[in-house]
């Protein structure tokens, strides 16, 4: 009886919890979804070739904006290489795809704090930033590139 | 119920609130961008239901056996090394899109997680382990075995830097 109850208490305390979060996933969404249709592939290939510094920001720029499968972020990346933009500017626009999130940004903020999410999405971006060129350079110090 | 608890739910409802505003007057303006990011919706939605059942499913687990007690010892301030093995591969193992995923970490935290730990959950989320062979596919082999080791070392390196950060009191 006891085993029952309990049960039933974790039950509805993970069902309160997903009432509570449900909104917010459903609105993250639609919001993504939003994004991902006006944000076309055509749009971001014509804004590189400005230099290495200024393609990595701007490749670890749109990789912050954008929210999609992460495979998505493959076939543009693999694009953007053949079409000359250099392989520190894909890649950091590969990892900060994954690892910063300003669309889910208002989502983490409610989730996980504010000050978290602000400070985990900034570090973030400086970390694939620094990945991007480390990258690069291993591999070229290994003569792989 | 907590505070924190309370805002989240209605912050929650505000927000979906805003995001449904935002269609409606975006449907008023172009009504074909709406219905195509409204295709979309529907698509990742039905990605998303099953990772929500496995979240829900793994949510319930915890809250029928995890104690608080237990999370402190391994994803708490004392967990060491275990704690950032189980974060890293926590992280790469985790499916689906990024949100049930949120859900499941304010809960831990609450249970006693360090905020370190989260973020370099997070942030290992980047090594997708199922989609390894396609990197390797478009980037080569070398590429994604040098790109995923700085990975996993930048995930424990961003925990380190954001929980010294949000550790910091104003004042």
């Amino acid at each position: 009886m006891q085993t029952r109850n309990h049960l039933i208490d974790t039950f509805k305390k993970t069902m309160r919890t997903f009432i509570n979060v449900l909104p917010i996933i459903i609105g993250m969404i639609l919001a993504t979804s939003l994004v991902v249709t006006m944000f076309s592939e055509q749009v971001s290939s014509g804004l590189f070739g400005n230099g290495e510094i200024i393609d990595t920001l701007l490749g670890a720029s749109i990789g912050s904006i954008a929210a999609g499968h992460p495979l998505a972020s493959y076939l543009l990346g693999g694009e953007l290489l053949g079409g000359g933009v250099s392989l520190i500017a894909v890649t950091a626009l590969v990892v900060t795809w994954v690892t910063v999130g300003i669309v889910q940004l208002p989502a983490e903020a409610l989730m996980l704090g504010t000050r978290f999410a602000l400070y985990r999405n900034i570090i973030s971006f400086i970390a694939a930033i620094a990945i991007a060129f480390l990258t690069f350079y291993t591999l070229q110090f290994l003569g792989l590139s | 119920m907590s505070n924190q608890k309370i805002k989240r739910g209605l912050g929650g409802w505000l927000f979906l609130a805003l995001v449904l505003i935002t269609y409606g007057l975006l449907s008023l303006v172009n009504p074909a961008a709406t219905s195509q990011s409204l295709v979309f919706f529907t698509h990742v939605m039905l990605q998303v239901l099953p990772v929500l059942g496995l979240v829900f499913l793994l949510l319930f687990i915890a809250n029928l056996v995890l104690k608080p007690k237990w999370i402190r010892h391994y994803l708490g301030s004392g967990s060491g090394i275990k704690g950032w093995v189980a974060a890293t591969l926590g992280g790469m193992l985790s499916l689906g899109p990024i949100y049930p995923w949120y859900v499941m970490l304010g809960e831990l935290r609450l249970k006693g997680m360090r905020n370190a730990l989260i973020a370099a959950f997070l942030y290992s989320r980047a090594i997708k382990l199922p989609l390894l062979p396609l990197m390797i596919h478009y980037f080569g082999i070398a590429y994604t075995l040098v790109l995923c080791l700085y990975l996993i070392g930048f995930s424990m390196i961003s925990g380190i830097v954001v929980e010294k950060l949000t550790s910091k009191r104003i004042g």
